[in-house]
């Protein structure tokens, strides 16, 4: 439900005079600001709200009606891993002995944080089949770069300066061609084939083509087509015998629990997604943690990437999810999460076009719906889905189809929730024939309707001062 | 197990579907050689108890300090409602705003992020938020590499964060430019050298930090000019709590004004997550990295919010995008925005003017015990530097083991103290008869 008034911007609803804190009086006699030099001071106040704290309460909740999250519904964001945020992590991590540890204290007065770091490093270590990971890295590509990083400082710790080029499939995800133009590193694209998988003819062609440049291949294992990789033996000792080592993105990692490490696959460097693999809440877009892990002999090439610790209050989380599931649940979720899209892409394939008919694991891709005459498109379907308190799956990616629709379920949903999914899913197609028009005008039942994207870009108004001055103008 | 649904029959129903005959089945395309096999070596499963006896032993190994620390992490109060809103799972639990019409919530505390920091910082614009401080440092200079042709470094002033200055060094080594320092005069970025350096050309940016490091705080008259002469752009990390009062980047003349929110409230929580912020003028708007959030209307003809100026970023423009950031700090974002819409124009004054004076007033008191001097002749916020005569990392474990954590060491004489709103009277005249105390024992 959402109120009107509550439902402005919180500048909006400020009145001059009201206030929402309180504070303890000045007992420390005659220190003021005012005795700073003039040049020194602001000269306007910061023009921020005033409220009553009952305001920014109904202001805030009210907002949160306009969201939708895991604890809403079913949320099959392919490529996402939405899985649930356990809320005992939240307990656990908001404890105020972990919360008020300054980063810089003496460590024998902070030996729980580190405790708690050391044992989650062995515990990712052992998951993946690695040597030691770093836990500094605040979201995945934060990983990503700081993966590259290491990797260029092997490179050049033996003078192997040449190697500035990294292979990527052309099905990855952005991040993976933008953290290597970040780390100063040059992107060569190895083509896919018609399965999805990496064409290993002409990766061979461009190892031999640039053969001494090569410092690295990235990979997520499954694809962003949620296939396995079967030839990633093969590939890895292809690239190893060409001096590059091997990058695992673990955005996929979440079918591979209790199935194959990333170590045993080959690769030497990889970072997680904690926020998907491990259960830490997506928060509306971070904080995440990207830890990343290294084969042994790679420790040393860990690089200072932020200021202190990472992001601590989120990664106690994952170590909380790992001691809660254990070792006989943990081998469950890989196989769990694959039987769940596989029974979905299943009961579905017969009304939505799947280009690829193979086993899956953790996700797969419609190309649109499966009858194309009716001119309903992916987005369409995608904005039909919220009418029935779904969120979409995500869509146009990977770009290797036109109407990419990637549906990734997660282990914790249960067969009534996918069986209901499945259900409005036919329903959309039914609807798609019988009457398009309402299809592509959906969604109907959201707080708003389809949003101008290209009013928003012609003409930014990113803040309230210019949302006030351009009301102003039109006035 | 809770988080796992399925039954047996479940399952078998399932797996015919799926067209195969055991869990394992759904694996047969992993080559035999790379399958995983054995037992995971961790523990087994906890109950919640159980769970919760694991960590009431690690939090017992943690000392929580009173604190007088700062160096980039500060102590200070937020409203309790901070953390209860944030908690709504509406807002914990959901993804990066993508699907606008269900996603108004975060879009819509995001422009108000966005406007809270360019009122904070006096900038023109902001965007979504970044990972912390450092980092949104470390990418102010690769937009500013960007945006100067033929240049080749960036500048740092000496008086910056060390531990922001590593990640800097980090990102210039592998991104290729070059950093080098501008070296410092009584705990204040060196004009004169700032100048020379310039004059040598091929500078992107020039990067300073207000208050600095040591807690001075620098007057940057003029030095946007110099570096808008020399055609580099001028960048400067802020403290952003002090802000409520200090002179704005917007106000130096900056062009691009970073740093990190936890300032504003976030627990310290051994130093993260905090929030990374970045603002600059409009003419920059399209060089920026990350999120932006802007106004647009949906079609119904009501005000909406939504992403835009997509294609600077890495899922469009994947390696021509401005950065490879995707995920940022938006739960952090919103913290700080019910922090800063709870304390308003006047709270954040009202709040640093306790820092200022709480600060100030140990700043006396350390120095009339004798022990103690001023390291620089300068003025400071609510952090100070100063020269003790004893043995420094001695001081901060005595100070520990009686329940105060004095300060974080700069050098092997000298010590960084902060105070926040958070420490009372009593709390700074105890930390001072403890220090006594110590000092009378060792005689």
């Amino acid at each position: 439900m959402n109120n009107r008034l509550y439902g402005n911007l919180i500048f909006e609803l400020s009145h001059p005079g009201r206030k929402g804190y309180s504070l303890p009086a000045n007992q420390f006699g005659s220190f003021s600001t005012s005795q700073l030099p003039e040049t020194l001071l602001r000269k306007k106040d910061a023009e921020l709200p005033e409220c009553d704290e009952l305001t920014v309460v109904r202001h805030y909740t009210n907002l949160s009606h306009n969201n939708f999250g895991v604890n809403d519904g079913f949320y099959p964001l392919g490529s996402c891993t939405m899985k649930y945020n356990p809320v005992i992590n939240e307990e656990i991590a908001a404890r105020p002995e972990f919360t008020a540890i300054h980063p810089l204290q003496p460590e024998y007065t902070c030996e729980g944080s580190s405790a708690v770091a050391a044992e989650l490093r062995r515990m990712l270590s052992e998951i993946t089949g690695l040597a030691d990971f770093t836990l500094n890295p605040m979201a995945g590509a934060h990983g990503e770069l700081t993966g590259l990083m290491i990797i260029r400082s092997y490179h050049e710790s033996r003078g192997d300066n040449a190697r500035t080029k990294v292979i990527i499939p052309d099905s990855a995800h952005g991040t993976n061609p933008a953290s290597a133009a970040v780390c100063g590193l040059e992107v060569v694209e190895v083509k896919s084939l018609a399965d999805g998988t990496v064409d290993v003819d002409d990766l061979r062609r461009l190892v031999a083509e640039n053969q001494g440049t090569i410092a690295a291949m990235m990979m997520t294992n499954p694809n962003t087509l949620g296939l396995f990789e079967r030839s990633i033996p093969e590939i890895a000792e292809l690239i190893h015998a060409e001096g590059g080592l091997m990058y695992y993105d673990g955005a996929n990692l979440n079918p591979m629990l209790g199935a194959c490490r990333p170590g045993d696959m080959g690769f030497d460097v990889m970072h997680i997604n904690l926020h998907k693999t491990f259960s830490t809440p997506h928060g509306g877009g971070g904080p995440g943690s990207g830890p990343v892990g290294v084969r042994s002999g790679l420790e040393q090439f860990f690089p200072t990437v932020g200021a202190f610790n990472g992001n601590f209050g989120v990664y106690i989380k994952a170590l909380v999810y790992i001691l809660t599931i254990g070792r006989e649940n943990i081998k469950m979720v890989g196989p769990l999460a694959t039987l769940n899209a596989n029974y979905i892409k299943e009961r579905l394939k017969d009304v939505y076009e799947l280009p690829i008919d193979s086993v899956c694991k953790h996700e797969f891709v419609f190309n649109g719906l499966k009858d194309k005459s009716t001119g309903v498109t992916t987005m369409d379907v995608a904005k039909r889905l919220l009418d029935y308190g779904y969120h979409a799956p995500t869509i146009y990616f990977p770009l290797l189809f036109h109407e990419s629709l990637m549906i990734e379920p997660t282990e914790n949903e249960s067969k009534e929730t996918i069986d209901g999914f499945i259900e409005v899913m036919r329903c959309i197609a039914e609807e798609a024939k019988e009457d398009p028009e309402m299809v592509k005008s959906a969604p109907h039942t959201t707080p708003i309707g389809r949003v101008d994207d290209v009013l928003a870009a012609k003409h930014p108004v990113v803040t309230y001062k210019q949302l006030i001055s351009c009301a102003d103008t039109n006035a | 197990m809770k988080y796992l649904p399925h039954t047996s029959e479940e399952l078998a129903e399932m797996l015919s579907v799926a067209g195969v005959k055991s869990l394992d089945d759904l694996y047969s395309d992993v080559p035999e050689a790379i399958r995983f096999r054995r037992e995971y070596n961790l523990p087994e499963a906890m109950s919640e108890i159980e769970i919760r006896n694991y960590f009431d032993r690690l939090a017992s190994l943690n000392d929580p300090l009173i604190c007088f620390a700062g160096a980039g992490c500060y102590d200070h109060y937020a409203p309790s409602i901070v953390q209860s809103i944030i908690q709504r799972s509406e807002f914990l639990t959901c993804y990066t705003p993508y699907q606008a019409e269900i996603s108004q919530g975060t879009l819509h505390y995001i422009f108000e992020f966005q406007s809270m920091m360019a009122e904070m910082t006096g900038m023109d614009i902001s965007n979504a938020s970044m990972y912390d401080g450092a980092t949104a440092t470390a990418e102010a200079a690769i937009m500013a590499m960007a945006a100067g042709k033929k240049c080749t470094k960036v500048l740092v002033s000496s008086t910056i964060d060390p531990r922001v200055r590593a990640v800097l060094e980090t990102y210039a080594h592998f991104h290729g430019f070059g950093l080098e320092t501008v070296g410092e005069t009584n705990g204040q970025t060196d004009r004169n050298d700032l100048q020379a350096r310039l004059n040598e050309g091929g500078v992107a940016g020039v990067i300073v930090q207000q208050p600095n490091y040591y807690g001075v705080i620098e007057d940057f008259s003029g030095m946007a000019d110099i570096c808008h002469n020399a055609k580099s752009l001028f960048i400067i990390n802020s403290i952003i709590a002090d802000l409520a009062v200090l002179k704005t980047p917007g106000e130096w003349g900056a062009d691009i004004a970073v740093g990190d929110g936890q300032s504003l409230g976030i627990p310290m929580n051994f130093g993260g997550p905090g929030v990374g912020y970045m603002c600059c003028t409009e003419k920059l708007l399209r060089k920026m990295p990350g999120r932006i959030v802007g106004l647009t209307k949906d079609n119904r003809e009501q005000r909406a919010f939504v992403l835009t100026l997509q294609a600077r970023e890495q899922h469009i423009r994947r390696q021509k995008a401005t950065s490879n950031i995707c995920s940022n700090q938006s739960l952090m974002a919103l913290y700080v925005t019910i922090y800063l819409s709870l304390m308003g124009k006047q709270g954040i004054k009202e709040a640093a003017e306790l820092s200022y004076a709480g600060a100030h007033y140990l700043h006396d008191e350390l120095v009339a015990t004798g022990w103690f001097k001023p390291k620089f002749d300068a003025p400071f916020f609510n952090e100070f530097c100063l020269t003790y005569d004893g043995d420094v990392d001695a001081l901060i474990e005595e100070c520990a083991d009686r329940g105060f954590l004095v300060g974080v060491k700069t050098d092997d004489s000298s010590i960084l103290i902060a105070v926040t709103e958070q420490r009372t009277k009593q709390d700074i005249d105890n930390l001072v008869e403890t220090i006594k105390s110590i000092r009378e024992d060792a005689v």
